[in-house]
């Protein structure tokens, strides 16, 4: 039966190309718009590290004095910690992992002759953040506590930058020059880029893109002077020689915490502390935040409000163009009316008449899905050459591709309803007599 | 033109009605919402600021000693000065638009409660001169000021500053900012003069408030002056940055150089912005075109299914002008209710876009204008398939079919 209804419905679409193509276009436009906005979408709203996301948390203090809140409204805890509290909470080592980070913009002079200094994006953290992140090495590994200790001058190096510097090779043991001061490199990155850039949020980094191109641990490299890309004073001055004891926030801590009772335990723990720092004098308040790195990215509102709009402004077209659908669909069942009448006639009950046009619509859901998706990955492909900062990571992976099939004949099934049910009602009496 | 034999008919065709109406109202909805949000950034992308934007060139140097500044500088800018067509160089800390935003806290009292962040902006000697300042009141910085002042701790050790238009009028409400004295930190300046607006270095991160709030300290050649701002005729400005990209780096070997013009800068920070504008103008097009096809489309059914009742009409005397009022009247009725639905969900839409984006209220003439632009589209729509149907003739009335 079905593979009649289909005869019958490509007959019915090849006798009105005009309508038919109009129909498919309207379509694959709404399509092709939304799955481009969806995809952005979902990269940009991504988990940045599945397999860990839910153990690693981001605690926060508020060493603000309070006639000079953080923020106006005096209800937000900075989102960054000053030296010595992420020292005293790494120290404290109430998590199995935890590690402090800072980014900074770093320059790089390449040993050879002719290589011209160039900046790249830098990271400043302590040992446990290729652990606890799931960092994998090509080559080497990362540090220990003991080298973050005695402020050891080594670097683990991305993996882009390994091609640009030592073209791929092996460069354990390498040296590469950091700001005018030599480190050693221990350890070489796979191409490793979780998106959105979670540990970088307000580090003064970007929050998507390929990723930071050097790793250096925080002491050694305060030591030789690097500076933090973003830093926030709540005293009267910052003394940018002496960060490690100025009254600024600079670092974000994530430490991971696998279990409920751990996180029960951190935010106990975690409020004794500014308690304890309150009752010292070095805070006015015992506000504390434990986030969860998703709860992170979303109240920090990671995701551009352009990304959401347009997939909203999307979503309105897609809408339109099944409305438009519809109204082309009943169009062409109801000048059909005779034909549906004497098929009914003949013995058709109105379930064969139904399937025989929604079986028409999936069809022009089919063929929308098809050059929907070639709208898409037109779309994607213009989005690649735009000004984001995610732009190079727009893709349309597996499931957006089914994803696209499943919007596709769900937007035609939705919108041969009505003309179908239309056309199932008909009355086969009238339609025969008028010939 | 009669309207209610057309009631009447469209009474009896209710779901292709219903269906026009509706698309119209959607198209009307979302195009609203997409040209306001259109006009929005192409009001960003126009933000005014008072410097040379046509002939400014910026070199930003990284990467260099800042322990040699104190030489560096004052030799880099001899050279840069010497360059055909430069009428003023200087060295300074940051521009407006380069995306590093520097807020500092400022209160109008000594022990002042309430603190306004304002943007800020270190000159060396000729600053104001190269970046085209507009002095409004007062005067600019002399040379015993520039050479008294340090940065220490991202404050100024001098005693005077210039300030914008607007953040003397957020420090000092209908109040004359001359001498008026600025405080952090136990640090006090005393306002010399009063310039036009310049913009933030990122005014999206200041907000709307914070966005020409800002202030110019005087510098004497310090490590923490990244900039060299070039200003030459705008015909020049090409050769003037090749040049003096040149010579610096002869100077500076060991440094990371990055040129620019300033009209460069102020395309790379609206890019996004300017993407965003192309990409909704794109929608409103596509949607519009869908939606006159769409009427296009039902029109043309209809018609078809009405040829017969043409033919009467036009048997019994009607001209082909009457036919064609008839869809064109038709349509303007679908067109006039499909925009006062679409114009409420308009407004609803606006109202929820400001619940949970940072978007202002639509002004109420957007909703008249696209109103207007619907009801063309509609009877630009409708003409072929009218004209088709004023072109039955009156003979199809005798025939069976």
């Amino acid at each position: 039966m079905f593979a009649y209804y289909l005869d019958l419905a490509l007959r019915s679409l090849k006798r009105n190309k005009v309508l038919t193509l109009l129909m498919v276009l309207a379509l694959a436009l709404g399509i092709g718009a939304t799955i481009t906005t969806l995809a952005v979408l979902r990269l940009l709203s991504g988990d940045p590290l599945p397999q860990k996301s839910a153990q690693l948390f981001y605690p926060q203090l508020d060493p603000y004095p309070a006639n000079r809140p953080f923020s106006r409204s005096g209800k937000r805890v900075p989102f960054l910690l000053s030296y010595v509290d992420a020292m005293n909470l790494l120290h404290a080592g109430k998590a199995p992992h935890q590690a402090a980070v800072a980014l900074s913009q770093v320059k790089l002079t390449p040993q050879t002759q002719q290589g011209k200094p160039f900046y790249a994006d830098g990271v400043m953290t302590t040992a446990d953040f290729f652990p606890m992140f799931d960092a994998p090495f090509e080559y080497g590994t990362g540090w220990s506590a003991a080298d973050d200790d005695s402020r050891a001058q080594v670097a683990v190096i991305a993996s882009y930058l390994n091609d640009k510097l030592f073209g791929g090779a092996n460069s354990v043991g390498r040296m590469i020059r950091i700001e005018d001061h030599d480190f050693r490199i221990i350890g070489v990155l796979r191409p490793w880029a979780p998106q959105p850039r979670f540990y970088a949020l307000h580090l003064g980094g970007r929050d998507y893109g390929k990723g930071e191109g050097v790793f250096m641990p925080l002491q050694g490299a305060r030591a030789d002077g690097i500076s933090p890309s973003t830093m926030m004073g709540y005293g009267s001055s910052i003394d940018m020689q002496h960060l490690e004891s100025a009254q600024a926030i600079w670092l974000g801590l994530w430490v991971q915490l696998p279990t409920a009772a751990d996180v029960a335990a951190y935010r106990e723990y975690l409020g004794h502390y500014a308690q304890q720092q309150v009752a010292l004098g070095r805070f006015q308040k015992s506000d504390t935040a434990l986030s969860g790195l998703m709860e992170w990215l979303r109240s920090e509102h990671v995701v551009p409000d352009d990304a959401r709009l347009q997939a909203g402004l999307a979503f309105g077209f897609l809408l339109i163009c099944v409305v438009n659908t519809v109204g082309l669909l009943l169009a062409k069942c109801l000048r059909r009316s005779r034909e549906i009448g004497v098929r009914r006639a003949l013995g058709a009950s109105r379930g064969a008449i139904f399937a025989q046009f929604m079986v028409e619509a999936a069809i022009v859901g089919v063929a929308g899905g098809v050059l929907g998706l070639v709208f898409a990955e037109l779309g994607l492909w213009g989005i690649r050459h735009q000004p984001a900062q995610y732009a190079s990571l727009a893709h349309l992976d597996l499931s957006m591709f089914a994803f696209t099939f499943v919007v596709a004949l769900a937007a035609s099934l939705v919108a041969g309803l009505l003309p179908a049910w239309r056309a199932c009602v008909v009355a086969p009496a009238p339609q025969l007599k008028a010939s | 033109m009669e309207i209610r034999p057309i009631l009447a008919s469209l009474r009896k065709h209710r779901i292709p009605a219903t269906l026009i109406v509706l698309e119209i109202a959607l198209a009307c909805a979302v195009l609203c919402n997409a040209v306001f949000m259109i006009g929005q950034r192409m009001a960003d992308i126009h933000w005014p600021n008072a410097i040379d934007e046509q002939g400014i060139s910026v070199i930003t140097v990284n990467g260099t000693d800042p322990g040699h500044a104190a030489s560096d500088i004052p030799r880099d800018l001899i050279a840069l000065r010497g360059i055909a067509g430069v009428t003023a160089v200087a060295a300074g800390t940051s521009m407006p638009l380069d995306q590093n935003p520097a807020l500092s806290g400022f209160t109008t009292t000594p022990d002042g409660k309430t603190t306004v962040n304002s943007s800020v902006y270190f000159l060396g000697r000729g600053g104001p001169q190269a970046l085209g300042l507009h002095l409004l009141e007062g005067r600019i910085f002399n040379d015993d000021e520039y050479a008294d002042s340090g940065f220490k701790g991202f404050n100024s050790t001098g005693h005077v500053l210039l300030v914008t238009q607007s953040d003397a009028q957020r420090l000092w409400p209908n109040q004359n900012a001359l001498g008026k004295v600025l405080y952090t930190n136990g640090r006090s300046w005393t306002v010399v003069g009063v310039v036009a607006d310049v913009l933030a270095q990122d005014p999206k991160f200041s907000g709307p408030g914070g966005r020409y709030s800002t202030v110019f300290f005087p510098l004497q050649p310090d490590g923490a002056m990244g900039d060299y701002v070039l200003r030459s005729a705008p015909q020049d400005r090409a050769r003037v940055l090749r040049e003096a990209m040149d010579a610096l780096s002869k100077l500076e070997p060991g440094a990371v150089l990055q040129g620019a013009t300033y009209a460069g800068m102020r395309g790379d920070y609206f890019a996004d912005t300017r993407s965003m504008v192309w990409m909704l103008m794109l929608v409103c097009v596509v949607m519009l075109a869908v939606t006159a096809f769409g009427i296009v489309g039902l029109t043309s059914f209809w018609v078809g299914q009405r040829r017969r009742q043409i033919g009467i009409r036009r048997a019994v005397g009607a001209t082909r002008g009457h036919i064609m009022q008839y869809f064109q009247t038709e349509n303007f009725l679908l067109s006039t209710a499909g925009v006062v639905l679409g114009m409420l969900l308009a407004f609803g839409i606006n109202l929820y876009l400001m619940s949970r984006y940072e978007m202002s209220r639509m002004p109420w003439y957007y909703l008249p204008v696209s109103a207007v632009a619907l009801w063309l589209l509609g009877q630009l729509a409708v003409l072929g398939p009218a004209r088709r149907a004023a072109a039955v003739p009156p003979v199809v009335a005798t025939r069976g079919v």
